[in-house]
């Protein structure tokens, strides 16, 4: 019991009585892991990690790295919103990076020039399916997503196999999809319109404003406040009259469609499709949520927490780059990382019951 | 003690029955209660107490028998249907989802829209905020701030959160199972201040509960179950402890249920 001196009747909401915002959190670790980087730049390289040292550009930061920060992150942050809505609800999914394999090798085939240089396209997939309306591969791989997705969901919500079981088998089968669809085969040449998705920044733009659509859903909406409470008490949910099942597969197929939008742009932006695309992708986008402060246990977290999340990544991985560090070291401190975020929620948890 | 009888009848059950199989955990249980009364319910562990309320409350599907809210005979086909129909279910494990704020504990499963759009209407956050409000001052439940997530907030007031449920959705009729069982003692007085507060507001209750002086000090009317049947009906201030404890053993049984051994 609380040494709470709180009597009957009587009432004070007391604004100052509001816990802080656990995205706080992360925002200092941010800033503490650039200030660590800075540091050791200024003792090591005698350079500045985001800031303009040489007064090349107008502005102070060193524009050119934080572009790159943001771009190298934003693909596998497209699928960690995603990520974060499972992880929220209670649930993991082991799937996307495979589901960005298939769509990206099924879309890229519906989005495929005739003629390059008045040659004959060799790489074109289907005879005849050529240079369609951009709308075409990017519906069509929409759809993908949306079916694997809702496969995740139903799996999990109607013969209630634990989640991780569900989509390691969807992250298996999907990625025999992406193999099976060319035989192996790369898919290249995609029409203009479909190139455009992913040329310069528009990968950012896109995931910033996925971004905040689904903060704006999971802060605002039903959906969102289903979500929560599911991954917080799962029976109390259903004996409130959530549909917990339906609301299981709603959120799986969310996260299968953002894995889709992220193979979309991911192809474009490479101007071709390999089977092999996106392998490792789930794990960097759950690691992301994870250092975003969303609880693994479920209940907890945000998208602001997880933007916030990608960015501590891809913070560590243009800081080991600028401090030419092997790319060997990246994962170790990674793999540290994640584990040491899943220890730090583990801690709060702990410490919260204990204060009950 | 007020006499309740000839006030409106909120609910009543007729040869209310439930057998699982071959046996019977209910059998012809005829009940009623009136507007502003407080019923507890008691008997031993298996007697049929929760068997009664989950056919009240429609968690399960009776055998036989009627159920009949506010004279309508009713025939919900599952808890969420009993609740919109206004019977209140406080449960023993509180059905809160801890990482949740008292708003969106109270309104879970049932939250006010300002915009209709499937799954993703927009929640009216104000208009929650305003009736959680309202049902604690009901409640006089004293929260530091109800924005903050239920987590870190004693049992007692994790209680009070559920108990205040009831009060904010103005339900007819309001069961709670056990609801102190598992509270200190400043706890079990704030939920006991709780049940006073209905009391006072007219709010028909039932009580399930082992607490002799809890049941002797807040209800009107004892009913007794034993072996699947209600085995006495008494009013509090003709009867006493050692009377319900033989009736609840079965040292004792009414005359007026001759049906019960």
């Amino acid at each position: 019991m609380s040494k709470s001196s709180h009597g009957i009747g009587g009432l004070t909401f007391d604004d100052k009585k509001k816990a802080r915002a656990p995205e706080w959190n992360v925002f200092f670790a941010l800033v503490l892991i650039v200030a660590i980087f800075e540091g050791l730049g200024a003792i090591l390289m005698g350079q500045s990690l985001l800031f303009d040292t040489a007064d090349r550009f107008d502005s102070i930061f060193n524009e050119a790295r934080l572009k790159i920060i943001i771009l190298q992150v934003s693909i596998i942050g497209i699928i960690a919103l995603g990520a974060t809505q499972v992880i929220i609800l209670g649930g993991i999914d082991l799937s996307p990076g495979s589901i960005v394999g298939a769509t990206a090798m099924i879309a890229m085939s519906f989005a495929q020039v005739a003629e390059i240089n008045g040659m004959a396209n060799p790489k074109l997939m289907f005879a005849g399916v050529s240079d369609l309306p951009v709308i075409v591969p990017i519906f069509i791989g929409i759809l993908c997503g949306v079916v694997a997705g809702a496969i995740n969901g139903a799996l999990i919500a109607y013969t209630k196999i634990p989640p991780f079981i569900a989509t390691l088998g969807m992250m298996v089968f999907a990625r025999g999809v992406a193999k099976w669809w060319s035989k192996g085969q790369p898919i290249s040449f995609p029409t203009d319109s479909y190139a455009a998705l992913g040329k310069g920044m528009t990968p950012v733009f896109i995931f910033i404003a996925l971004a905040i659509l689904f903060h704006l859903i999971l802060k605002y909406t039903v959906y969102g406040k289903h979500t929560y409470a599911i991954g917080s008490n799962e029976q109390a949910s259903r004996m409130s009259g959530i549909k917990v099942e339906r609301h299981k597969v709603l959120v799986y197929t969310i996260a299968g469609v953002l894995a889709a939008l992220a193979a979309i742009v991911l192809s474009s932006k490479n101007l071709t499709a390999q089977a092999g695309m996106g392998i490792m992708y789930e794990l960097d986008a759950i690691a992301m949520t994870v250092i975003g402060g969303v609880s693994l246990a479920g209940g907890r977290g945000s998208i602001l927490g997880t933007v916030l999340g990608a960015l501590i990544f891809g913070v560590i991985i243009s800081g080991f780059t600028f401090l030419r560090l092997d790319a060997y070291y990246q994962e170790m401190v990674k793999g540290v990382i994640i584990v040491g975020a899943v220890v730090l929620d583990q801690y709060r948890q702990k410490r919260n019951a204990a204060r009950m | 003690m007020l006499d309740y009888s000839n006030s409106e009848i909120v609910l009543e059950t007729r040869d209310l029955t439930k057998h699982y199989g071959g046996v019977h955990a209910l059998e012809g249980a005829n009940f009623k209660i009136h507007k502003g009364e407080h019923v507890a319910i008691m008997g031993d562990n298996g007697a049929g107490k929760s068997t009664f309320v989950r056919q009240i409350t429609a968690v399960e599907q009776r055998t036989r028998g009627d159920i009949i809210l506010n004279g309508e005979p009713t025939h919900f086909d599952g808890p969420i249907k009993a609740r919109e129909a206004g019977i209140e279910t406080v449960f023993q494990n509180l059905a809160l989802a801890d990482d949740l704020d008292v708003p969106s504990n109270l309104f879970l499963g049932r939250e006010k829209v300002k915009f209709k759009l499937g799954p993703f209407s927009i929640l009216d956050n104000k208009a929650m905020r305003e009736a959680t409000m309202a049902g604690l001052v009901k409640t006089g439940v004293k929260i530091p701030n109800i924005l903050n997530s239920i987590q870190n907030m004693s049992g007692g007031q994790r209680q009070c959160v559920a108990i205040a449920r009831t009060a904010a959705f103005h339900s007819k009729l309001t069961i709670m199972d056990e609801p102190t069982a598992a509270l200190g003692v400043q706890e079990t007085a704030q939920v006991e201040n709780i049940i006073r507060t209905l009391k006072e507001q007219d709010e028909p209750l039932i009580l399930i509960s082992h607490n002799m002086r809890q049941v002797f000090d807040l209800m009107d009317r004892i009913v007794v179950f034993r072996r699947g049947r209600i085995c006495a009906n008494l009013r509090v201030d003709e009867t006493d402890p050692q009377d319900v404890v033989a009736y609840i053993t079965g040292a004792k049984t009414g005359a007026e249920f001759p049906e019960a051994q």
